[in-house]
């Protein structure tokens, strides 16, 4: 853990002097989405909605993946599959 | 002094005269929504878009809220930006005046003061700004149409100085100013332009560790104000009150430099002083009645008596130290305030300059007069039996009421 700054070290604005990438936020999440492959025809909704970046097309595997570092279970990718591909399970570990 | 640019005196109303400031800024983006008695503002300045006069993007938003975050977005990314509202509108942005300042967007803001509902009432008083003095943003209230023209090009400055970099409101007394037709002198568009220049940007340390100019920009991406725990938020705090101390520095200089280049000077910007040399009794006062109690001291020092009166022009930062040392001869002083702090014990201003002089080596006897809400018109005769009711208590030494409310029907 690196010390922390004084007020006047820091960049104005709460500019973040880290990145996010860094921040895992996956274990926020209560519900988390489960694709039926079956019913999935990578339409890519999905990937376009996640609001955290968390669903990722593929395209040299020819398939998405959720990145649960980050997922937050927000449930918006169910919500919004055309084919209902996606369900929300409550997250068992 | 001498001044070497031509300037044009023109008929304007007080939003006309924001309005037209506001165009000869060159500013890049505007979003706002009409509110009486700042809808002339933004009716004129959608005027210039229309007639292509200006280059400025102009998005028409739902609601103040809105209107803010468009103004504070559009900032983020280095943009000079623009907004006004009144009343109820700046009551809307209450939650993104925090935002904007907390982002550190140098926005400048006009704001044609107006009563608070309820009941609802559209004429002049301070309550609207007086209830933001919280928020961050710098506050200047001007005392004419002149002057909110002057200060409106002003405002641009100091908002975007690199050791500011803070939102500033702009008050003018709502119907007194912004639709009273006074005349104006104004520069040219060039002059103005040269005047306000261009908006300077600091450079940061982006989390990628490169120091890039501060705006968002995909080539250099960077997150302001997302988040900040109980590790780091006090310190961001402490920076936007630095910024504010800075503010002092920066008002000065610009007025110093405006009034350089025009003639047209209000006290060192932050106060301005009137007679009060040897004043014995003095009133304290903020926005346009100032006018008015000025033909005051005037008679009462046609009549022998010493009078002076203090007009605060900057608000916030409130410039402790200058008024500390500005009435070292002042006995009896009132200060006028027009707007409530409900169970408060008087308004606003009154206990920010009781407790600045509570530190002078000396400080007058302190009371406190409300006044003018909800438009309610001050006249000569009522304002000068304030420095009457002064010139009692210094000869009795008695105060006989601390808060009083002026022109109110008991």
């Amino acid at each position: 853990m690196s010390r922390e700054k004084s007020w006047k070290e820091i960049a104005p604005a709460g500019v973040c002097s880290k990145s996010s990438v860094g921040f895992m936020t996956g274990d926020w999440k209560t519900y988390a989405p489960v694709r039926d492959l079956e019913k999935c025809t990578l339409c890519l909704t999905c990937v376009m909605l996640c609001p955290d970046g968390a669903i990722r097309w593929r395209p040299e595997l020819g398939k998405i993946e959720f990145d649960f570092s980050f997922c937050k279970g927000c449930g918006i990718c169910a919500n919004e599959c055309p084919t209902k591909a996606i369900k929300m399970s409550l997250e068992q570990e | 002094m001498t001044i070497t640019i031509k300037q044009e005196r023109i008929g304007l109303n007080g939003d006309e005269a924001v309005a037209l400031a506001a165009k000869q800024s060159d500013v890049d983006v505007v979003a706002a929504y009409p509110i009486t008695p700042q809808t002339i503002i933004v009716e004129k300045f959608s005027d210039y878009v229309a007639n292509g006069e200006v280059q400025t993007a102009f998005v028409c938003t739902e609601s103040e809220h809105s209107a803010l975050a468009a103004c504070l977005a559009a900032s983020a990314t280095g943009a000079r930006t623009f907004t006004a509202s009144a009343s109820a509108g700046l009551a809307l942005m209450h939650e993104m005046l925090f935002v904007t300042s907390g982002c550190r967007a140098p926005v400048v803001m006009a704001i044609a003061n107006r009563a608070l509902s309820a009941p609802l009432n559209i004429h002049g008083d301070q309550s609207d700004s007086m209830a933001e003095r919280d928020s961050g943003w710098i506050q200047i209230y001007v005392e004419s149409a002149q002057e909110a023209y002057d200060s409106i090009l002003q405002a641009f400055r100091i908002a975007e100085d690199v050791n500011v970099s803070l939102p500033v409101i702009v008050g003018l007394d709502g119907f007194t100013l912004s639709h009273t037709l006074e005349n104006v002198t104004v520069l040219s568009d060039g002059d103005a332009l040269k005047f306000v220049g261009t908006r300077p940007l600091p450079n940061v340390l982006t989390h990628e560790g490169k120091s890039v100019p501060f705006k968002l920009d995909p080539e250099n991406p960077m997150t302001m104000g997302p988040i900040a725990l109980t590790n780091y938020y006090f310190e961001f705090k402490r920076q936007q009150e630095e910024a504010m101390k800075n503010a002092l520095e920066a008002i000065q200089q610009v007025h110093a430099e405006y009034a350089e280049l025009t003639g047209r000077s209000y006290g060192n910007g932050l106060v301005e002083p009137y007679r009060l040399e040897d004043a014995e009794i003095a009133v304290v006062c903020v926005g346009s009645t100032t006018g008015t109690l000025k033909t005051i001291v005037d008679e009462l020092r046609h009549e022998g008596v010493k009078a002076g009166l203090l007009r605060l022009r900057t608000f916030r930062p409130l410039p402790v130290e200058v008024l500390r040392s500005a009435m070292p001869t002042v006995k009896v002083l009132a200060v006028m305030d027009k707007s409530m702090s409900f169970g408060g014990n008087g308004g606003a201003v009154y206990h920010e300059i009781r407790h600045v002089l509570y530190d002078a080596e000396t400080h007058p006897v302190i009371v406190n007069y409300i006044y003018g809400l909800g438009g309610r018109d001050s006249s000569p005769q009522e304002l000068r039996r304030v420095y009457e009711e002064l010139l009692r208590i210094m000869k009795s030494g008695h105060v006989e009421k601390q808060i009083n409310y002026l022109g109110l029907r008991e």
